[in-house]
């Protein structure tokens, strides 16, 4: 259920905070035993603010792949976020100040339930979910990354969208003072993303607020960023400040920057080549951390798989579409 | 000292070893003594290989309008050696992606030379350094006789490609090879400037 005031007294104000976690710990265990007396009301899963700081009871997923993560370096300084700057370490380096609270998400158009709510009343889920899943960037490197976060179809369907919505739009932060790239024209900003209903409600997209059991740093999205493990990374947005549900499918940012070259559906797909470069193959990024020449020849190319490897749950989603034109 | 030992006893050694540091860089990055090349060190080596192949072209190209400007006719000498590193800076972006970008599977190496035309035109480029590598030595010169020049103004066709092949890579921001076309069309310009002034004006600046 959503709740559209902010929470006036936060329980860990009435409760002694370590009784208050184990409260917490003690539900997710319940929960997961099956034993649902409790669950139906467990509390809201808290996002606490701070740089690197711990997520309670986050619980394993099914959906997580059994491969190595990548190093916590890799994944925060090797990053594509060009609202912080082009390079690849560039949101590492840019986005230290940046303040990911308080924030609040706008969500629109064609549905029951919407209006401007709190992060906290936003990300209203009984349990933070881990799930390792492999990313695809449409520059042919890879990462597999623990990120947390809730399931975007049950965020989607709180917000009930009427029949007429066949989209969700996501929209990140405008704020030049902040993301310094938005100064630049390099994109249309503010940066716009979108899925179909029927993607955003399969079981696989989350909206993240972690990773490494830790919230999100900035560099990766913070405080609140799509993960759609089938798609070419930049389909998973960053930063979001806004949904809105529309019966039109959006130009998205990309899309607007290189119409032939960047698609509204950018599945994974090693058969469809951008048009200056194949997406046969990857490389995996960071397979050896200590330098040498290990380092080089270990990272060595990988064939890239359709949807990414996530093909058995969403393949289904464009029977009868021309992947090819649809790309 | 005069001049000619100076330049081969002090100014050769010298920017030889300029022109190796970064290399020596590449390399102790990767060794992690210097540096780091970062999560994607195949890509970061690539980079940084292409980057100085295009540099150490524009320098070498640079020589002979600096000695037209300056006066000083023993600049000459140093065309050959930076333009011997472009083509080893470029030998190793090139190797850098053969051996380990592509893992030398002849297959797609094939494939990305003859379907990717930013790679067909880098590509084509080397072969034209690679050409003028071999033939730059003072007895082919001697030999060739008046072809050998003919043959050397390839390196413009080179540094034209060179630059389209970094220019039409870039995913969006073309700031980096539009500083390096524009300094390349400037070091042309000057050369197309020279010839169309009359033969006498030209000795006269060039004896000044």
């Amino acid at each position: 259920m959503l709740i559209k005031k902010p929470v006036d007294i936060r329980p860990s104000e009435i409760t002694h905070k370590e009784s208050y976690f184990n409260r917490r710990k003690f539900m997710q265990a319940a929960a997961l035993t099956g034993s649902s007396i409790v669950a139906g009301d467990a509390l809201p899963a808290i996002i606490p603010n701070g740089k690197r700081a711990k997520l309670e009871g986050v619980v394993p997923s099914e959906f997580s792949t059994d491969e190595t993560p990548n190093s916590y370096d890799d994944v925060t300084t090797y990053n594509n976020y060009y609202e912080f700057g082009l390079r690849k370490d560039d949101p590492f380096r840019n986005s230290q100040e940046f303040k990911p609270r308080p924030w609040s998400i706008e969500v629109t158009g064609n549905a029951e339930v919407t209006g401007s709510f709190a992060l906290e009343d936003f990300v209203n889920s009984k349990t933070l979910e881990e799930r390792v899943y492999r990313l695809r960037c449409v520059e042919a490197w890879s990462m597999v990354i623990p990120w947390v976060g809730i399931s975007l179809a049950d965020v989607v369907k709180r917000f009930k969208p009427l029949s007429k919505a066949k989209y969700v739009v996501f929209e990140t932060l405008l704020d030049r003072d902040q993301m310094p790239g938005q100064r630049s024209r390099s994109l249309r900003w503010p940066y716009v993303e979108g899925l179909t209903i029927a993607e955003a409600t399969n079981p696989l997209p989350i909206l993240a607020v972690g990773v490494f059991g830790e919230v999100l740093p900035n560099q990766n999205g913070a405080p609140l960023r799509l993960i759609v493990p089938w798609k070419y990374g930049f389909k998973s947005i960053k930063g979001i400040v806004r949904l809105h549900f529309t019966d039109k499918q959006p130009r998205t940012s990309w899309d607007l920057a290189a119409p032939h070259e960047y698609g509204f559906y950018a599945n994974v797909n090693p058969n469809v080549d951008h048009p200056r470069w194949s997406q046969a193959r990857e490389r995996r990024i960071g397979a050896d951390q200590d330098g040498g020449f290990q380092s080089l020849f270990s990272a060595s190319k990988q064939d890239t798989v359709m949807f990414n490897g996530y093909g058995e749950h969403v393949a289904h989603l464009y029977d009868g579409l021309d992947l090819k034109k649809n790309y | 000292m005069d001049t000619a030992r100076q330049i081969r006893f002090i100014w050769k050694p010298l920017i030889f070893t300029v022109s190796l540091v970064p290399f020596a860089l590449v390399v102790g990055d990767l060794f992690q003594v210097t540096g780091s090349l970062g999560p994607n060190p195949v890509e970061e080596i690539q980079d940084r290989f292409g980057n100085w192949g295009l540099r150490f072209i524009l320098i070498a190209l640079a020589v002979t309008p600096a000695r037209t400007i300056s006066g000083k006719q023993w600049l000459t000498g140093f065309r050959r050696p930076l333009g011997l590193f472009a083509f080893f800076y470029v030998l190793m972006h090139f190797l850098t992606w053969l051996i380990l970008d592509q893992g030398l599977l002849l297959s797609a190496i094939g494939e990305d030379i003859f379907k990717r035309p930013f790679i067909t035109i880098g590509f084509a480029a080397m072969l034209i350094l690679l050409t003028l590598t071999a033939t730059s030595t003072a007895s082919i010169r001697r030999r060739l006789g008046k072809t050998w020049q003919k043959l050397h103004n390839w390196v413009y066709a080179a540094a034209i490609l060179g630059v389209w092949h970094y220019w039409w890579q870039v995913k969006l921001d073309a700031s980096d090879p539009a500083i390096y076309a524009t300094i390349l069309a400037l070091l042309l310009g000057y050369r197309f400037w020279q010839r169309r002034k009359p033969a006498r004006q030209r000795t006269q600046t060039a004896s000044a």
